[in-house]
């Protein structure tokens, strides 16, 4: 028993050394991740912070300069040309100079003044449909607040409902505190699958792992060797990423670090046994990443990273219950955003235990069948 | 020798390494697995699975009120396709909901709603579970929506209520039905070129300086230019297949509109996929390792695809220095390329700068490439 943790031990510390050695393969553990976080960080929102616009006034007068006065003291929008035939409208869209114009008819101040509706219209560009709802959503914004100094200003009713909006867990609403935890699950996730995928097949490609099987250990120490070391980069990745949310972007941490180690551990293990199987499918270490490419893509996309997994159709979301990144980026928020303990998280730890449990094991039949 | 004899055996050389790595190609799961299967996969992803629409999304609206106006707005959010509503007394109910992720949002419609209506003030809480930020303010901007309209549909009533005074009218051109699939496919045709031409490439070549099978290359008679062209036809034209997969599917499968010409898309690719190929050249002959290659293509090529491109995330609202950044991967100029001839049509103030720009970048990428390797000989 002993015996064999000790060889274990040695086998740890061999492979770690074999990472760690070679000061490429050092760099390229810890600082991709760290220049990802801080990329992703500021790039990864779907919040705008400027709208190139433009403005087609057919009325010019008092009460559309003060509407279009609100947009450029907004400090999103940016007016960037005023046009002043309707064909301009279409060229400066088409042309990609402005992500939307805001038309203003030529009778707007006259049925704002005799208390009829007045319409204002907006052309925005859809070619990335989803920036030009969040504008448009803006608009929206803006407008209603004009509405409402208007008529008090006016003397006419207010709007009959208030609608007071409250946001729990992230008040502003910010796309970054999504994004960041849910990367401590999706870069530790690439990391330990490649890592443990490519270790064994290095080794078959450059002969060495024939001469590990004619020692005297067993299979599933093997195994074990090339899981431990993958774990513990894994985690000291999570742990960057972890810092980088704390000390960079001070993003609230509302749980507590051991439910989230505790979660991670398992997600970990899972991960490993991943890429444990697909290194005993893969020949060389071409394969090895190219394979756990095809992993990847997949399940970073259905893991709820970019869109949301509710969003999907019903038949893809179940494909999701098989995808161990869905759950940890579950872990990651509901700890690190919600707060919550690890009694609450059993729905998700259950499912990735399992999965560990199921892939370590065909990864050690695999071993012992096919590659000894 | 004469020229035409050391033009044929030149092409002869060409074709048997073209050859070569073909069957090469053919053989190995994996670059198949890379170059045909995921494209199938990501494009069936793409198309059907993900979406940034949000319907039917769950929401719990709390009744605390029971007068006929409170009824009549639940009915309003009934009907809006946008909501699946559970209606309940009880805001305890509708919080432990919440809490386990069961609603995404909670609507309240306090006591006094029906008496303050009539004053012409009441309130109407919206709670949203905000850790999907974007997921959160569009269900608060529909909630929103449904609201003004149930407020609309009152006045009309003849209801004393004010609307307006401005309405906003808002049309979205090139995507009038506001389907995110449609800005989507054609993204996934940046990705899918690039993990072709880059990610294969630079594998493909690492291994080959990693094994030394380069070097026993340079012995023989083919040039420097013959290899570079028999190693990267053929992932060229596994790039060409992953197109014409995307774009089929595109058009059959999801009826994404296209409103150009096929011969500016093409023209566009093909620089696109060239740009693609020198880098992961040029990567490959810099650090001849598998890994690390594969590393720096992904952290170059890949990730700036989907980051940085405007494919997902809108440029301009990027810190300044990100934005610069920007400029320098080839993505962004593809992506701009690909959403105007998809969804826009052949318009040339946007298609000539960037295919100048990518042109340019081929240039010298495959002048980078053709030294590097050159010097290797020496």
């Amino acid at each position: 028993m002993f015996e064999a943790f000790y060889r274990i031990l040695a086998l740890t510390r061999k492979e770690l050394l074999a990472i760690l050695k070679d000061p490429r393969s050092r760099y390229s553990l810890l600082v991709p991740p760290v220049l990802q976080c801080l990329i992703y960080g500021y790039v990864a929102t779907y919040d705008l912070t400027d709208i190139p616009y433009g403005v087609f006034d057919q009325d010019r007068s008092a009460a559309s300069q003060q509407l279009l006065a609100r947009f450029d003291g907004s400090g999103v929008f940016r007016r960037v040309v005023n046009l002043d035939r309707a064909a301009d409208v279409k060229r400066a869209i088409d042309e990609r100079r402005v992500l939307l114009v805001i038309q203003i008819d030529q009778d707007f101040e006259r049925r704002l003044l005799s208390r009829r509706q007045a319409d204002v219209q907006v052309i925005a560009d859809g070619r990335n449909s989803n920036t030009a709802g969040t504008a448009i959503g803006y608009i929206g914004g803006i407008v209603e607040s004009f509405n409402a100094k208007w008529r008090n200003e006016h003397g006419q009713r207010s709007t009959p409902i208030r609608l007071t909006s409250r946001a729990w867990y992230n008040p502003n609403l910010e796309t970054r505190w999504h994004m960041i935890p849910a990367l401590i699950g999706t870069l530790t996730f690439i990391q330990t699958l490649m890592l443990t995928g490519l270790s064994v097949a290095r080794e078959r490609e450059q002969g060495t792992f024939d001469q590990l099987l004619v020692t005297p250990f067993r299979p599933v120490e093997i195994m074990a060797g090339k899981a431990i070391p993958a774990m513990l980069v894994g985690i000291v990745q999570a742990t960057l990423v972890l810092l980088v949310a704390q000390l960079w972007f001070q993003i609230p941490f509302a749980g507590s670090f051991i439910t989230l180690y505790a979660g991670l551990s398992v997600f970990l293990l899972a991960a490993v046994g991943m890429g444990l199987l697909l290194s005993s499918v893969a020949k060389t270490m071409q394969q090895a990443m190219l394979f756990s490419f095809l992993l990847i893509m997949p399940f970073a996309l259905l893991s709820g990273l970019t869109t949301p997994v509710s969003s999907m159709p019903m038949w893809l979301q179940y494909v999701t219950l098989v995808n161990p990144l869905r759950y940890a980026i579950d872990i990651a928020h509901r700890v690190y955003l919600e707060g919550v303990g690890l009694a609450l998280l059993i729905p998700e730890l259950w499912p990735l235990a399992l999965i560990a449990a199921i892939t370590l094991s065909a990864a050690s039949w695999m071993f012992r069948h096919r590659l000894a | 020798m004469t020229e035409h004899s050391e033009f044929s055996s030149r092409m002869h050389r060409t074709l048997s390494l073209i050859r070569k790595e073909a069957r090469q190609i053919i053989r190995d799961p994996s670059s198949i697995a890379i170059g045909i299967v995921l494209p199938v996969v990501l494009i069936l992803l793409f198309g059907y699975g993900l979406s940034l629409d949000v319907t039917e999304v769950p929401v719990a609206v709390v009744m605390e009120d029971t007068s006929p106006a409170a009824t009549d707005l639940v009915a309003s959010f009934r009907l809006s396709h946008y909501f699946d509503v559970r209606p309940m007394t009880s805001m305890a109910r509708a919080q432990e909901l919440m809490l386990s992720r069961k609603v995404d949002g909670i609507i309240r419609i306090p006591q006094d709603f029906g008496r303050r209506i009539n004053l012409g003030d009441a309130e109407v809480q919206v709670l949203v579970h905000g850790v999907d930020a974007n997921h959160a303010r569009i269900i608060q901007s529909y909630a929103q929506g449904a609201v003004g309209q149930w407020i609309a549909r009152r006045a009309a009533q003849g209801y004393a209520m004010a609307s307006g005074p401005i309405v906003v009218q808002s049309r979205m051109w090139f995507n009038e039905a506001n389907e995110s699939r449609y800005f989507l496919v054609p993204g996934l045709i940046v990705l899918i070129m690039t993990l072709i031409g880059a990610l294969l490439t630079a594998l493909v070549m690492a291994r080959e300086w990693e094994r030394g099978t380069l070097e026993a290359l340079f012995v023989t008679p083919v040039r420097t230019n013959e290899i570079l062209l028999g190693k990267t036809i053929p992932y060229f034209a596994l790039g060409v297949i992953g197109l014409v997969f995307c774009l089929v599917a595109a058009k059959f499968l999801f009826h994404v509109p296209f409103r150009g010409s096929v011969a500016v898309l093409t023209a566009a690719s093909v620089v696109y996929l060239l740009v693609a190929l020198g880098i992961g050249l040029l990567i490959s002959s810099a650090f001849r390792s598998q890994f690390v290659a594969s590393q720096i293509t992904v952290l170059v090529t890949f990730l700036p695809a989907v980051m940085l491109s405007g494919f997902l995330f809108d440029l301009r609202s990027m810190p300044a220095v990100v934005r610069l950044l920007t400029y320098v991967f080839p993505a962004r100029y593809y992506v701009a390329l690909l959403q105007t001839v998809f969804l826009a049509g052949d318009i040339w103030a946007v298609i000539l700068p960037n295919i100048a720009v990518l042109t340019v970048m081929a240039a010298l990428l495959w002048t980078f490439t053709y030294r590097a390797m050159r010097k290797s000989l020496a």
